[in-house]
């Protein structure tokens, strides 16, 4: 996990995003709305995303999804942290565009869930 | 078991805190993680569409032995095209809600896709009800 | 890049034709107009599976000079003939966003 924390300059802002292991999450899948998430079903997946609120958060939820990158140097509020931390879902952020993390993951071999 | 919430229109803060209490309810039941899946995306789009488009509502959900009902009953614009509405793309979601992430005209066929038994009726300026089946 | 190699070698599908010798440096992937309007760049490729007016209107005030729609999508009809009014090329690619951004990113990448 360490090793795509520095490819995409992430930060990690909520949970024990150290003790996540790499083969935890094979897949990613990017999207801004929340519905579009929802309409599928994950494993091992990261969510890629520029939307920046407590929806996101519960979407994740709703998903299944525990590791979240938030992108575009949003930054997550007190709300998003309680929510996560209660589900146990990771956050990272980034200043890097979506379009930049896919690029990113993909080529470390994060491959696509569809 | 049954479970009562009010749901207040535009408040994305705390939409979704419903869909999250069951499905902890629904946790601790140990059923089965398949079908807690499908009936929390079907209650998270059904209160999301209350948030988004109504003034206010209410969701009653029954947890059974052999199934989880949902009753949701908004006061809101109600759905002019119910038929156009369950068309994947079809949105009639403001700016803002398309802001929050919403309003890509996919929650009625989301939960359609989930239900085992999804009737929806709809009166122009007055609301709509749904009611929601997921067999266990 | 030029829009021309890009929609070659990511076989998209062209729905309305325009701007094909732009040099594509790079893309934003987002569904957010608000998102868009504040940070996208002129010459940037627009990944989105937003399909309605605002998608052409937006990218025209920006110089975005191609939008790719993801999944599929369909543009709406009005949507389809304002990006024809305004010159703003409309794509289609099947592949959901993180494949084709990640896709896209590598061969720009790959080129520079």
């Amino acid at each position: 996990m360490n090793e795509i924390i520095k490819r995409i300059e992430a930060r990690p802002v909520c949970g024990d995003v150290c003790s996540l292991r790499t083969d935890d999450f094979e897949f990613a899948f990017a999207s801004d709305l929340m519905s579009d998430v929802l309409r599928l079903t994950y494993e091992k997946t990261m969510l890629v995303t520029g939307l920046c609120n407590v929806q996101t958060i519960r979407t994740a939820e709703m998903a299944e999804i525990k590791l979240i990158i938030i992108c575009r140097g949003k930054k997550c509020d007190d709300q998003m942290f309680k929510i996560a931390k209660e589900c146990d879902i990771c956050l990272l952020e980034t200043n890097y565009s979506v379009y930049r993390v896919c690029g990113e993951l993909y080529s470390y071999g994060i491959k696509p869930l569809y | 078991m049954e479970f009562l919430f009010e749901i207040e229109g535009a408040n994305f803060s705390v939409a979704g805190n419903a869909s999250s209490t069951i499905k902890r309810a629904l946790k601790q039941r140990n059923v089965d993680p398949a079908k807690i899946k499908r009936i929390v995306v079907a209650l998270f789009e059904a209160e999301i569409n209350v948030v988004a488009h109504a003034d206010h509502g209410t969701i009653r959900v029954l947890i059974e032995d052999h199934q989880v009902q949902m009753f949701v009953k908004d006061f809101g614009p109600g759905i002019e095209d119910v038929k156009e509405a369950m068309r994947e793309g079809y949105s009639t979601a403001s700016n803002s809600v398309r802001e929050m992430g919403f309003g890509a005209g996919m929650g009625l066929p989301n939960i359609k896709r989930n239900a085992d038994v999804f009737e929806i009726e709809s009166v122009k300026g007055l609301g709509t009800n749904a009611h929601i089946i997921i067999y266990l | 890049m030029k829009l021309s190699e890009i929609i070659k070698n990511l076989d998209l599908v062209v729905l309305n034709a325009a701007n094909e010798d732009a040099d594509i440096t790079s893309a934003y992937a987002s569904d957010l107009l608000s998102d868009v309007m504040g940070n996208a760049q002129a010459e940037e490729l627009w990944i989105t599976m937003q399909t309605h007016k605002n998608v052409a209107a937006i990218a025209s005030l920006k110089d975005i000079p191609a939008v790719v729609l993801i999944n599929n999508g369909k543009p709406d009809e009005d949507m389809l003939a304002h990006a024809k009014l305004e010159n703003v090329a409309v794509l289609v690619t099947n592949l959901a966003c993180y494949e084709f951004c990640a896709k896209l990113y590598n061969l720009i990448n790959c080129e520079l």
